[in-house]
């Protein structure tokens, strides 16, 4: 392996059950010291794909590189490289927190320190509790741990904070930006946009069993350039006078004004003009959005779903339902 | 990455690759899995009663109840009942600590995921099933020495006589937990889920229980059933244990008036060479190929 290869290369992988395709050609590259989110709708083939990732899953054709292995075959060495947080939660009754770390770091060549472990996932409070008196979040914060625990090159986190409550979710996310800061690769599986868009340099999205977009979490589905919405409130201080001529499509809506434009720039320095002129010191309530990252994500689920419901059963007939589902 | 690890580790520009830090050793990990896979049994009301405890108090139930003699040719000592029954209920312990216990907790965690977290770390297959199989081990020898406490200590059963006869006792141990054992990791094969596991499991321990001369005397259990019997290794691990604990002018009360100790090792064998071969076939430890 050379140092230029990327921790995951794969090339038209696919994998057919039967009549039913759940990875249907996806080709892909993954950075050493990445971030890398897979979005999708549940049964799109994240777990699928990422199981042949792991090696747990035998493809049915293209070719797999991780960690400059062929996931087809692992090595026990290789395996010590990987961590992996299953999307179910362990099973570790009647043992306790620090006992099961301890158990799981004896399976590596060189694992990291556990008490490091516990204070990373934030169980120092907890570490002598045996795993059935621990509540949802804490026990997936302990999955957590094991896949961290043999000090691994590639971590696949699979929907790794469900059951979270916000403050633990914060918690974690810092977890994988220390693990990025050590140069560690991790394939983040997620339901949470907000996650993803915290965590990850680059999103895959997959439905149907395929890639529609790789990106950042910035320009995904085209959304740094997507059309903006400068809003203001429509208040009494505004009352009879009338707004000048702007670069895009004005309405009242609900108590405020939408104008929805390709040029959020030159509205907010025509509006701005505007407010000095009529000796209006504020707009009340202006702001600029732009459609969030869920937002995105949800229109390109829409517009593909058609295809892929197709897809499952023939993948050649995607094409035709293509741009017939907006 | 590895290759930036790499050099830092051996201080070497380059190709070759530094020496690694090995991997922990199969003995080192196959204890550390007996450890593990022991405080899981104990700690859990689950096992801990019903697989561990159970044997043990039927002991103590039946050893209570029975108080028949059997009576030999006239000028032999006639044997209690007791002491047959204790040689029974000590195979019959085997097999719910081994047999009972893996196909239970296996099924368990193969339903849970735990064999896929486990398959997808370097623990090499062969420290689990080492771990189980010592933890089997480990199972049995308390519960056998607990029952032959109880059995001598409160129902006057006396140890084998010589030392051929605890040879066979440890013989026929170690061969039914072995055969046990493999036993019990063949038959998950055949539960669907956990929840079916007990369902599954207790039935045929029960069953087998009574035709196979534990309860009641072998040789009293109706021909039919005790050519079923005859078939499944529990019959003979416990007329193996009774070779161990009875006088010898008991082989005439025996089928064929004999101890038939090769077929005891021999059917041992078979169950456990099938045992092997349908868990080698069946048991999937991390590679899947279909859903």
């Amino acid at each position: 392996m050379t140092a230029a290869a990327p921790a995951i290369a794969i090339r038209g992988l696919r994998k057919s059950y039967g009549d039913l395709t759940a990875v249907a050609g996806v080709d892909l590259e993954i950075e050493h010291g990445e971030v890398f989110s897979l979005l999708g709708p549940n049964g799109a083939g994240k777990t699928t794909l990422v199981e042949i990732l792991e090696g747990y899953r035998d493809r049915t054709a293209g070719e797999a590189m991780v960690l400059g292995v062929d996931p087809a075959h692992p090595t026990r060495d290789w395996r010590g490289k990987l961590g992996i947080v299953l999307q179910t939660t362990g099973q570790f009754e009647s043992l306790s927190v620090e006992e099961t770390i301890v158990h799981f770091a004896g399976f590596y060549p060189a694992p990291m320190n556990v008490d490091h472990v516990i204070g990373l996932v934030g169980l120092e409070g907890k570490r002598k509790d045996r795993w059935d008196h621990l509540s949802g979040g804490q026990k997936r914060r302990l999955d957590l741990a094991l896949g961290l625990v043999g000090d691994p090159d590639l971590i696949f986190l699979d929907e790794p904070t469900t059951g979270f409550d916000p403050g633990a979710r914060r918690q974690a996310w810092d977890v994988v930006r220390e693990l990025t800061s050590l140069g560690k690769t991790v394939v983040l599986t997620t339901h949470y946009l907000d996650e993803a868009e915290a965590l990850a340099d680059r999103v895959a999205v997959i439905v149907g069993g395929k890639i529609i977009e790789v990106s950042t979490p910035r320009e995904l589905g085209g959304r740094a350039r997507a059309v903006a919405h400068v809003t203001f409130a429509a208040t009494d201080a505004l009352a009879g006078v009338a707004l000048p001529v702007l670069r895009g499509e004005v309405r009242a809506d609900d108590g405020r004004f939408v104008i929805t434009t390709d040029y959020p720039t030159a509205v907010v320095a025509a509006l701005t003009a505007w407010a000095a002129t009529h000796g209006i010191t504020e707009i009340p309530a202006l702001a600029v959005t732009r459609p969030s990252l869920e937002d995105t994500y949800l229109r390109m689920i829409a517009d593909r779903e058609a295809d892929s419901t197709q897809l499952r059963g023939a993948p050649g007939a995607a094409k035709k339902a293509n741009g017939a589902s907006r | 990455m590895s290759i930036e690890k790499t050099v830092v580790r051996g201080g070497l520009a380059g190709a070759e690759a530094a020496p690694r830090v090995p991997f922990p050793g199969l003995l080192r990990l196959t204890y550390s899995r007996t450890v593990i896979e022991l405080k899981q049994f104990f700690r859990q009301p689950e096992s801990a009663v019903f697989t561990f405890a159970l044997p043990i108090l039927l002991l103590l139930l039946f050893g209570t109840i029975f108080s028949d003699t059997i009576t030999g040719p006239p000028g032999v000592k006639a044997v209690n009942f007791r002491q047959y029954f204790l040689a029974g209920m000590i195979a019959s312990g085997v097999m719910s600590a081994c047999f009972n216990n893996l196909a239970i907790s296996i099924s368990l965690e193969q339903s849970e995921g735990m064999l896929k977290l486990l398959a997808l770390t370097p623990l090499p297959p062969a420290a689990y099933f080492g771990g189980k199989l010592m933890s089997c081990l480990v199972i049995s020898v308390i519960e056998t020495v607990l029952m032959l406490i109880l059995g001598v200590g409160l129902f006057g059963v006396s140890l084998p006589v010589d030392l051929m006869h605890w040879a066979v006792f440890l013989g026929v141990l170690v061969a039914g937990v072995a055969t046990c054992t493999l036993l019990g990791i063949a038959y998950t094969r055949f539960i669907p889920n956990s929840r079916s596991a007990t369902p599954m499991v207790m039935p045929v321990y029960l069953i087998l229980q009574f035709i196979s001369g534990v309860f009641f005397q072998f040789t009293q259990v109706p021909t039919a059933l005790q050519w079923v019997a005859s078939i499944f290794p529990l019959r003979w691990m416990a007329l193996g244990l009774r070779y161990a604990f009875l006088p010898d002018w008991f082989k005439s009360q025996e089928t064929g008036q004999s101890w038939n100790l090769p077929i005891v090792f021999a059917v041992l064998a078979i169950w456990l060479v099938v045992g092997l071969i349908i868990s080698l076939r069946t048991f999937r430890w991390g590679r899947t190929r279909n859903a």
